[in-house]
């Protein structure tokens, strides 16, 4: 029995291999030719020969900033809201209603966004069709935000119980506890939350392919209808056009996968150096 | 709370939670007023009568039976895949590997865990491209490649689950098996596996949900619209979320958008009560080794 243990851990090891194998295979021949550069380049005409991805890049990582850095301090807030501002059964209430919003799928998200945001985009700020980089970003920072709460969460309950209890002894009030205790000593988990959150919206297609207007170019302002490089590659394989258009959907593929390993690995380096610090 | 610097910060943390509960309140509240009302069996079945429909006698044009039987389908087989193969590594990893087989199995779990779903979507199209230019001519996306794609994207839940739960044994629960003389696969078959089984419980059910909501991998491996039910597992296939994201896009009436309304409600009930289920077993679970 226990060699089949080994062998379901192998094959796990094995599919990431795979993946890298097949979108490797499938990017060969544009490295052999030597249109790679073609596909690094800042225009996407595909009728006039242009296949660049480098909009959709800078536009992945600009939404996930833009959208990370909205829900990193509203993330804070409610941690500190659950852990010290009341008591514990109304805390858990607060992280029950985050484990709720993480079990919401995606496209639920995307799909009332477009009935409740994209109207007020539109008729409100009088910006366009309302699909656009601003939407995207705020259906995205809500879609992020309990996987952050949870993850810092997870590294609050970690931390030692007898500092809580010094700081109570030493007369701090819950908003001193949350600036001299909560801050720093889960500051690792803070960053973690943030890069994890990061992923997850780099990652994210229904929310950029529903909402952001999909049009591929670099915005100028933040009502802009823009591409993502994860709604790139779900809008040209279903359109289903020429050969050098497919490709680059490959070099989009493999993109994404070193983007999300070097996060990974990132994260994994600072989880190890805290790791080190406590022992 | 004598300074204002407090006061700004529980004001700020107050706002935080208040906002957030609020915009999750008004989704969910939204999409029950307007999908209410489309909740009964013309939404599941459409004109044709349900005794003929579910027993296969008659097709179904208008309603979302097809598309809830292929996400339960979708959600069978690539649990059936995952789910024993995550829980094997995830005992390998946490009881047998070395400390430097476990760091690199580890990173390789993570970097899995980490692939956005819609290159796991492209793996699966890429690998169907693969096999029909070598050994397969035929080869096409439908229920199979996609359930592989899932069962893939869903796996590092289970494995870290499982490994979790393990690692949460108390010692004095994981030296029971040696003080009896059992062997190390003697004392993970009868004493650790059993005490962790709820983690590992909940873990498969989390992956689940994460199985039925996806959308990003079907969509490049063999969702469709109009499918009917999959005769064969390399049919193409309907699925809920692929439904709704089809009828966001491409609705004409107002009747199809209603019906884009329902399938929500219907999809939000089924991860939703998956969601809970899980995180009230691993609540269950926190609380029965923390009163030892």
């Amino acid at each position: 029995m226990e060699w089949s243990l080994s062998i379901a851990a192998g094959l796990s090891a094995a599919a990431i291999v795979c993946i890298l194998f097949l979108l490797g295979f499938f990017c060969m021949p544009l490295l052999a030719s030597g249109e790679i550069l073609r596909i690094f380049s800042w225009t996407w005409q595909p009728f006039h020969g242009h296949f660049g991805i480098l909009p959709m890049c800078a536009v992945s990582l600009l939404l996930s900033v833009a959208a990370t850095s909205l829900a990193f301090p509203v993330a804070v807030g409610i941690c500190c809201y659950a852990n010290f501002l009341v008591p514990a059964g109304a805390g858990r209430l607060v992280l029950t209603l985050m484990h709720f919003m993480a079990g919401i799928p995606t496209v639920i998200y995307a799909f009332v966004s477009i009935f409740l945001l994209v109207p007020l985009v539109r008729d409100h700020l009088q910006c366009g069709t309302g699909f656009s980089f601003f939407t995207a970003m705020l259906t995205l920072s809500l879609l992020i935000l309990p996987t952050m709460v949870l993850v810092f969460n997870a590294h609050l309950q970690q931390a030692d119980p007898i500092l809580r209890l010094a700081a109570e002894a030493a007369g701090m009030n819950p908003v001193q506890q949350v600036r001299h205790l909560l801050i720093p000593t889960a500051s690792r988990g803070l960053v973690i939350a943030a890069v994890l959150g990061f992923g997850r919206a780099v990652g994210d297609t229904m929310v950029s392919l529903m909402l952001a207007g999909n049009a591929p170019q670099l915005p100028g302002s933040p009502f802009d209808s823009v591409r993502t490089l994860t709604a790139h590659i779900a809008l040209v394989i279903s359109t289903d056009s020429q050969s050098m258009a497919y490709q680059s959907v490959f070099a989009s593929g493999l993109v994404l996968f070193f983007l999300l390993s070097t996060i990974n690995l990132l994260i994994r380096r600072i989880g190890r150096r805290q790791g080190g610090a406590a022992s | 709370m004598n300074r204002p610097s407090d006061w700004i910060i529980s004001t700020f943390c107050r706002l935080c939670t208040g906002a957030t509960a609020a915009a999750t309140l008004l989704l969910v509240g939204f999409l029950i007023v307007r999908g209410i009302g489309t909740l009964h069996t013309r939404l599941f079945f459409g004109e044709t009568p349900w005794v003929q429909a579910v027993t296969g006698r008659q097709p179904i044009f208008e309603g979302i039976w097809p598309a809830l039987c292929g996400t339960v389908l979708l959600v069978l087989l690539s649990a059936a895949v995952s789910i024993p193969i995550g829980t094997a590594s995830g005992i390998y990893l946490s009881e047998y590997a070395s400390r430097r087989t476990r760091s690199l199995l580890g990173f390789a779990v993570d970097v899995l865990a980490g692939t956005p779903s819609i290159v796991m979507g492209l793996f699966g199209f890429t690998l169907v491209l693969f096999l029909r230019r070598t050994l397969f001519p035929d080869a096409r996306t439908g229920l199979s490649v996609a359930a592989l794609c899932i069962a893939l994207l869903i796996l590092p839940y289970v494995i870290r689950t499982t490994q979790a739960a393990l690692q949460a044994i108390p010692h004095s629960v994981r030296m029971i098996g040696p003080s009896l003389g059992f062997t190390r696969w003697q004392n993970v078959r009868h004493i650790l596996v059993p005490s962790a089984s709820r983690g590992i419980l909940s873990g498969s059910i989390l992956a689940i949900g994460r199985a039925a909501e996806d959308t990003a991998v079907i969509l490049l491996t063999g969702a469709v619209a109009r499918a009917g039910l999959p005769g064969s597992l390399w049919d193409k296939f309907e699925a809920l979320p692929f439904h709704i994201y089809y009828l966001a896009a491409e609705h004409r009436t107002s009747l199809e958008l209603d019906q884009a309304f329902g399938t929500s409600l219907v999809l939000l009930c089924l991860t939703g009560t998956l969601f809970m289920t899980a995180s009230f077993i691993r609540r269950r679970l926190e609380r029965r080794w923390s009163t030892k």
